[in-house]
C-alpha cells in the first residue's frame, strides 16, 4: 500500500481539452483510452490528432484494464521521492494488452515482489474527494 | 509511415545538403570562462554568469562591446538584458534560447554557430548560470504547497503517482536497459569510478581528492532502484560561458581555435519530458541517435575519427547508452564497454568526460562538458588526450538533445 503524508497535497492531474476523457473515465471507475476512429489506433498519451493517419477524429474507448509490467523504479530515498508520500514506493510502466503504455502505481503489491512483465490489472484508488488515481494490483493471467 | 518512424528510419533524402552547411569550419570557440564550482556560491545566478561571461571575454582577447549576441537556456532564470545591462553591452543583434534542461547545451552552441555563420551576429556568447545546490535542487521533488495542480498535461500524467525527481525518470529507462542486455550493477558502476579518477586530475571538480572504488559504488545508498548513489551527478553551484566567432577572426585571438565541424540537435517521436516510455524500445535514447546521424553526415565524420568524448552524464547509464546511440559501440554493448573502465580512461579506445563530468566535476547543465571539449582541442584539459583533433560533446538525454563536434 502506498502511505501518503498528511498535510502534503498530491498534486492533482492538468486536465485540458485533449485528455479531460481519460481523467473523466478515471473519476467514474472507467479506464479509458483515445482510439482513432478513422485507423484505430490507440493513443497514450492523449493527442489533439492522430500521429498515424492525422485524424481529429476519435474516441474514448474502455480499456480491458489489463496489462504488464513493462519498466519500474522503487523510491527508497526520501529526498529524491515526492514528500507527500512515504517511501519506498514503486511506479511502474504498464503496458495494456491494447498497445498502449501507461505510468502508474502498484496497489498491495510489495516493491520486492514486482518484476518485469507480472501480470497486472487496473484499480481505483480514491485518495481524496476529488483525487481518484488508476493503479495497478497483481492479477493471475 | 509512423511506424517506420518509431523504429527510427533516417530520411537522409529530406535534408538539406551537405554542401550548404555553412557552420562547418567557418565558426569557432574563441573563449570559455567560468566560476568556482560549490556547494553555496553566496551569490546571484546573474552574478555568476556575468562573472562567467567576463572570464570568457578575457580568455578570448577580446573586448566587451563586441559581444553582438547571446544564446540561453529556457530553463535559465537570467536573461539577455538584464546581463546586456550588467556588462554595460552596447547592443546585441541576435539573442535566442533553446529547450529542454540540459538538452539546450549544445544546442546553445548551435544556434550560436549559425548566426555567426549567417552573418547575423559576430561575437556571440553562451551561457550557463545556477545555483542548483544551494538553491532549487533538481535532485528533489519541487514543493507542492503553494502549487496543487501540475503545470501542464505532462507533469500531470507523473507527479500525482509520485513519480517526481530525475533519478526516477532515468532509472525507468535504466532498469529496462539492464533487463533487455543483461547489465550489472558492477558494470555501471565502472563509469562512476572512472569519471571520479578524472576529477581527481581536476583540481576544480567538486570531486576532486575523494576518489572511489568499485566497493564504494556498490556500498552507497539506493537513491531510487535501480540507481545508487554514485549513479547521480552531483549538484552544483557555478556558472559557465563560451564565445564563438568567425573562423577568419579566431585566426587573430589569444587561443587556439576549436573550430566546430558540426552541430546538431534531436527530438524523435513519441518523446516526452524525460519520460518517454512510449516507444517500442525504451533502453535507448533515439534523440541521441538522430543527434549523431546528423552530426556524422554534416561532418563526414566516423565515430572512430573521435579522440575524446564529454557525453551528457546527469546519470552513469546514459554514457554507455549514449556510446551506443553515437555509434562507439552496438547497442547493448555499451556497459560492457566501460566494465573495467579501460576503454574509457586516457590511452583507451575513446576516453570520456575527461574533467569528470556531471557525475564527478560539476553539473552545469552540459556546459562544462563543453568547455572541457574545448580544453581538449587547447591541449590544456588536466587530463589531456595526446594529439587531439577531434573533440565530441553531447547534450542532456531523456531530452530533446543536442551534439557538438569540435575540431583542432
Amino acid at each position: 500500500m502506498m502511505e501518503y503524508v498528511p498535510g502534503i497535497p498530491l498534486l492533482r492531474p492538468y486536465i485540458d481539452l485533449d485528455n479531460q476523457g481519460f481523467w473523466e473515465g478515471v473519476k467514474q471507475h472507467k479506464l479509458v483510452f483515445q482510439k482513432c476512429q478513422d485507423c484505430g489506433l490507440f493513443v497514450h498519451r492523449p493527442r489533439p490528432m492522430c500521429p498515424r493517419c492525422l485524424s481529429t477524429e476519435k474516441e474514448w474507448v474502455s480499456s480491458e484494464g489489463r496489462g504488464k509490467v513493462y519498466s519500474w523504479v522503487n523510491f527508497v530515498y526520501a529526498n529524491a521521492a515526492y514528500p507527500g508520500i512515504k517511501v519506498p514506493y514503486p511506479v511502474v510502466v504498464v503496458e495494456m494488452v491494447e498497445g498502449v503504455r501507461m505510468i502508474s502505481n502498484l496497489y498491495d503489491v510489495n516493491p520486492e515482489d514486482v518484476y518485469i512483465g507480472m501480470p497486472v490489472e487496473v484499480v481505483f484508488d480514491d485518495i481524496a474527494d476529488d483525487l481518484t488515481l488508476p493503479k495497478f494490483k497483481r492479477s493471475e493471467a | 509511415m509512423f511506424d517506420q518512424y518509431l523504429a527510427r528510419r533516417y530520411r537522409t533524402t529530406v535534408r538539406p545538403s551537405k554542401e550548404d552547411y555553412l557552420i562547418k569550419d567557418n565558426v569557432a570557440i574563441v573563449g570559455i570562462g567560468a566560476t568556482e564550482f560549490s556547494k553555496n556560491s553566496g551569490r546571484s545566478e546573474i552574478q555568476m554568469v556575468c562573472e562567467a561571461i567576463k572570464d570568457a571575454v578575457d580568455d578570448a582577447g577580446l573586448n566587451m562591446e563586441d559581444i553582438d549576441g547571446m544564446v540561453r537556456f529556457t530553463m535559465d532564470y537570467t536573461d539577455e538584458m538584464h546581463i546586456a545591462s550588467s556588462l554595460g553591452i552596447p547592443n546585441l543583434t541576435y539573442f535566442g534560447e533553446c529547450g529542454w534542461g540540459g538538452g539546450a547545451s549544445c544546442a546553445t552552441v548551435m544556434h550560436a554557430a549559425a548566426a555567426v555563420a549567417a552573418g547575423v551576429a559576430n561575437c556571440v556568447v553562451c551561457y550557463r548560470g545556477m545555483n542548483e545546490r544551494s538553491g532549487q535542487r533538481y535532485g528533489r521533488a519541487p514543493g507542492a504547497e503553494q502549487v496543487l495542480t501540475a503545470p501542464n498535461d505532462h507533469f500531470g500524467s507523473i507527479m500525482p503517482y509520485g513519480f517526481a525527481t530525475p533519478p526516477s525518470w532515468v532509472a525507468m529507462f535504466a532498469r529496462r536497459y539492464i533487463h533487455e542486455f543483461g547489465a550489472t550493477p558492477e558494470q555501471l558502476g565502472w563509469v562512476s569510478v572512472v569519471c571520479r579518477e578524472y576529477a581527481c586530475m581536476n583540481p576544480k571538480a567538486m570531486f576532486y581528492g575523494r576518489p572511489i572504488t568499485l566497493q564504494d559504488y556498490m556500498e552507497a545508498r539506493m537513491i531510487v532502484e535501480p540507481l545508487r548513489l554514485y549513479d547521480c551527478c552531483v549538484d552544483t553551484d557555478g556558472a559557465v560561458a563560451m564565445i564563438l566567432t568567425t573562423a577568419e577572426r579566431a585566426k587573430d585571438l589569444k587561443q587556439r581555435p576549436a573550430y566546430i565541424m558540426g552541430a546538431t540537435q534531436g527530438i524523435a517521436t513519441q518523446g516526452e519530458m524525460m519520460t518517454s516510455y512510449y516507444r517500442p524500445r525504451i533502453s535507448g535514447l533515439p534523440e541521441a541517435w538522430y543527434a549523431g546521424q546528423e552530426l556524422w553526415r554534416v561532418t563526414g565524420v566516423t565515430p572512430k575519427d573521435v579522440d575524446v568524448a564529454q557525453f551528457y552524464d546527469a546519470f552513469t547509464p546514459l554514457i554507455p547508452m549514449q556510446l551506443e546511440e553515437y555509434g562507439f559501440c552496438d547497442v547493448g554493448e555499451g556497459v560492457a564497454f566501460c566494465e573495467g573502465g579501460d576503454r574509457i580512461r586516457l590511452g583507451g579506445e575513446i576516453p570520456c568526460n575527461t574533467s569528470g563530468g556531471h557525475l564527478s566535476e560539476a553539473y552545469i547543465h552540459g556546459m562544462n562538458l563543453i568547455a572541457e571539449a574545448v580544453r581538449q582541442i587547447r591541449g590544456t584539459s588536466t587530463a589531456q588526450v595526446k594529439d587531439v583533433e577531434l573533440s565530441l560533446v553531447t547534450g542532456g538525454l531523456g531530452v530533446p538533445t543536442s551534439a557538438v563536434l569540435l575540431r583542432r
